[in-house]
C-alpha cells in the first residue's frame, strides 16, 4: 500500500473494503450503481463478483436492495455520486434504511464544490441538510486520511445507517500518524483563545491557512474539526466556545442544514455566543475547478478571516 | 386444497375483519384481496418457525404493498406468531401493528414497507443475500397493482432477472383497483404478463381465489426456475374486497373504508358460510 498520506480517499476505502470483503466469514457487501470506475471499485468488483455488486444506474433499487441484504444479516455500503444517495433517494434511505433500522453504509462522493466539473446536478450542497433530520443515521465527513483509515473500522462496527461525505482525491493531510479518533467526538487541530472555527471536509485545511492570517493580527484563532454532523459532539462545541466566546462554522454545503445549523442549535440552546459562517449561501452549484468554486462561493481563506473578525466584534 | 387451508383462508378473512374493525376503518379492500395467498403460503409453502421468527434459513415474504399489513397479521396470528387478541390493538397508540408493515414491531414480519415501490427491492436484497449465502430457501413477495406504477418495482425486476434470482417469486394482487380509481383509469399496467416476460421472469396468471390454483402456480414457479434460472411472477387475478359483499360491492371505494360493528358480524358470517 502507498503511503497513507499520498493516497487518495477513495483507494482507502477500497483497501478497508477488500481486506473486509476478503474475509471468508465477513458480511461486508459493496454495491454500485455503475460509478464503481469512479471509486475504484471495479477490481474488487472482479475479485469478489458474488459480493460486490453492481445494480445499473437505478439507485432506489441499490438502496432498497441493500436494505433487502441488511435484513438477511449482511453489511451492505452502497456508493454513488453524493447528490444520487442522498437526495435522489431520500425516501428510500429514510423508509427501507433508517425507519426500518438496517445496517447500511453510504458511500457519498464528491461532496459539495469537489464535484467540480460535473458542476451544478453533480453538486451536493443540500445533502447533510435533507439527512439531517432524519433518526438512526449518522453523517460523517472525513478530514484527511489518517482519519478516514480509523474511521472505516468505526463505521463497520456501528450498527446502523452511516452517510459517508467521501473526497475522492488525495486530501489535504490534517492530522499526524498516530493520531487517534473517534467517529462520535470533534477534535481541537489547534487551541486558541479569541475564536472557535468549527470546520468539516475541505474546509479544514482552509480554516488552518486562516487562522495563520488571523495570528499575524495578532488573533488567536481555535480551530475545532467536526467531521461528524450527526449526532454532533455538542460538549466540544460548547467547551470551545465557553473558553473563546465566538464562533465560526466553515463548512463545504449550504449554511442551512449543515454545520452552521448543527453548531448554532447547540449554542442557541446551551451557550449563545456570536456565530458566523462560511458555506454556500442560496446558490445552486456550477462548474469549475476547485479554485473557482471556493472563489465563487465565498469558500476561501479571507472569507474564514472575515467571519471570524465579525464574530469577534460582536462580543 | 388440503382443510387446513381452506380454513386457514376463512380464518384470515375473519381475522382482517376483526383487526380492521378493532379501529372502525382501515385498507379493508386490499387485505381481503390478498387472503387467499396468504393462507397458501402460511398454511402449505412458507418454511418458517413461529417460535424462531427470525431463524436465518427461513423463507420470508416481504409484503411490499404495506398497507395490507392486517392481511398479514392476521395470518401470523393465525400462524401462532402472536396472540389473536393483539388484532384487536391495530393502529392503537404503542401498539405492535401499525397500518403499514414494521419489522422491528412485529414477530413474524420479515421487512418494513408502505412507502410504496420500495419493498420488493427489499425481496430482491434478500435474494441475493441468500445465494450470497448458499442457503436454498425462497422469498417471496407481493406487490400492489397500482403499487407496479412506481419505478423503483422495475429497476427491481431488471436486477432480479440480471442477478438469476431462481429463490425468488413475486406475485402481484391485480385486482384493479387503487384508492382514486380503476388500475385501467389512471395509469394502466397492461399487459402485465407481457412486461414481467419482457422484464426476464417465469410469468403465470392464475385466478388469485384459487387456492389449488395458487399452490399449483407456487409448485411450477419453483420447478421453471430452477430449470431456467430466472425468478417468478405469478400474477393473480383478485377482486378487492373478496368474499365481504359490501366490500366487493363498491369497488376500489373499498380501499380503505369505515366498519362498524354490526359490518364486522356481517362479514364474518359470510366469509365462514
Amino acid at each position: 500500500m502507498a503511503e497513507l498520506k499520498a493516497m487518495e480517499m477513495r483507494e482507502v476505502l477500497v483497501a478497508f473494503l477488500d481486506t473486509e470483503l476478503s474475509k471468508e466469514k465477513g458480511n461486508v457487501v459493496l454495491l454500485e450503481a455503475d460509478l464503481a470506475s469512479c471509486s475504484k471499485t471495479v477490481p474488487l468488483m472482479k475479485k469478489y463478483p458474488d459480493k460486490v455488486i453492481n445494480v445499473g444506474i437505478a439507485e432506489q433499487n441499490m438502496c432498497g436492495a441493500a436494505a433487502g441484504l441488511s435484513a438477511y444479516g449482511f453489511v451492505p455500503f452502497i456508493h454513488s455520486f453524493g447528490p444520487f444517495v442522498t437526495r435522489r433517494i431520500a425516501d428510500q434511505l429514510m423508509i427501507s434504511v433508517c425507519y426500518a433500522k438496517q445496517n447500511v453504509k453510504i458511500i457519498g462522493s464528491d461532496p459539495g464544490i469537489a464535484a467540480e466539473l460535473n458542476g451544478g446536478t453533480h453538486m451536493p450542497l443540500e445533502d447533510i441538510g435533507m439527512l439531517r433530520s432524519i433518526p438512526n443515521i449518522v453523517i460523517y465527513e472525513p478530514t484527511d486520511n489518517v482519519e478516514f483509515a480509523q474511521a472505516l473500522p468505526q463505521i463497520l462496527a456501528y450498527k446502523g445507517a452511516v452517510y459517508v461525505r467521501m473526497f475522492r482525491k488525495v486530501p489535504s493531510p490534517i492530522f499526524e500518524e498516530g493520531y487517534k479518533f473517534d467517529l462520535f467526538k470533534a477534535n481541537v487541530l489547534k487551541p486558541g483563545k479569541d475564536v472557535s472555527i468549527f470546520a468539516s471536509g475541505v474546509m479544514v485545511q482552509t480554516a488552518v491557512n486562516a487562522a495563520k492570517l488571523l495570528e499575524e493580527e495578532g488573533i488567536n484563532a481555535e480551530i475545532v474539526v467536526v467531521p461528524t454532523v450527526k449526532p454532533i459532539d455538542a460538549a466540544a462545541i460548547i467547551k470551545s466556545v465557553k473558553k473563546t466566546g465566538a464562533a465560526v462554522t466553515a463548512e463545504n454545503h449550504n449554511v442551512i442544514g449543515g454545520l452552521r445549523s448543527a453548531v448554532a442549535e447547540v449554542l442557541a440552546e446551551n451557550y449563545p455566543a456570536p456565530l458566523t459562517s462560511v458555506g454556500v449561501k442560496e446558490k445552486f452549484g456550477e462548474v469549475g475547478k476547485i479554485g473557482y468554486l471556493r472563489k465563487a462561493f465565498n469558500l476561501e481563506e479571507a472569507d474564514i478571516v472575515a467571519a471570524a473578525k465579525a464574530a469577534i466584534a460582536r462580543k | 386444497m388440503e382443510e387446513k387451508v381452506v380454513n386457514l383462508a376463512k380464518e384470515i378473512r375473519t381475522n382482517i375483519l376483526d383487526c380492521i374493525g378493532s379501529i372502525g376503518s382501515g385498507h379493508i379492500g386490499g387485505c381481503l384481496s390478498i387472503a387467499d395467498v396468504l393462507a397458501v403460503l402460511y398454511g402449505k409453502r412458507l418454511k418458517y418457525r413461529a417460535a424462531k421468527p427470525k431463524l436465518e434459513t427461513r423463507d420470508r415474504l416481504v409484503l411490499s404493498k404495506g398497507h395490507a399489513g392486517p392481511a398479514l397479521y392476521s395470518a401470523l396470528a393465525a400462524s401462532g406468531f402472536f396472540p389473536r387478541e393483539t388484532l384487536l390493538t391495530l393502529n392503537q397508540g404503542g401498539t405492535k401493528l401499525p397500518s403499514h408493515c414494521d419489522m422491528n414491531k412485529t414477530p413474524g414480519v420479515d421487512m418494513t414497507a408502505g412507502s410504496l415501490g420500495q419493498g420488493f427491492s427489499c425481496a430482491v436484497g434478500m435474494a441475493i443475500g441468500s445465494k450470497i449465502k448458499g442457503h436454498s430457501n425462497t422469498i417471496y413477495s407481493i406487490i400492489g397493482d397500482g403499487e407496479s406504477q412506481e419505478g423503483q418495482i422495475w429497476e427491481a425486476a431488471m436486477l432480479a432477472s440480471q442477478k438469476k434470482l431462481s429463490n425468488l417469486i413475486a406475485f402481484t394482487d391485480y385486482n384493479h383497483c387503487q384508492i382514486d380509481g380503476t388500475v385501467e383509469d389512471i395509469n394502466d399496467i397492461a399487459p402485465l404478463n407481457k412486461k414481467w416476460e419482457a422484464f426476464g421472469f417465469n410469468v403465470q396468471s392464475i385466478d388469485g381465489h384459487d387456492l389449488d390454483a395458487i399452490d399449483k402456480a407456487i409448485a411450477k414457479a419453483k420447478s421453471k426456475n430452477k430449470k431456467n434460472g430466472k425468478p417468478s411472477m405469478v400474477i393473480l387475478n383478485t377482486k378487492k374486497g373478496k368474499g365481504v359483499s359490501y366490500a366487493e360491492s363498491i369497488g376500489f371505494k373499498c380501499h380503505s373504508m369505515s366498519l362498524t360493528k354490526d359490518m364486522v358480524e356481517a362479514g364474518k358470517k359470510e366469509v365462514n358460510a
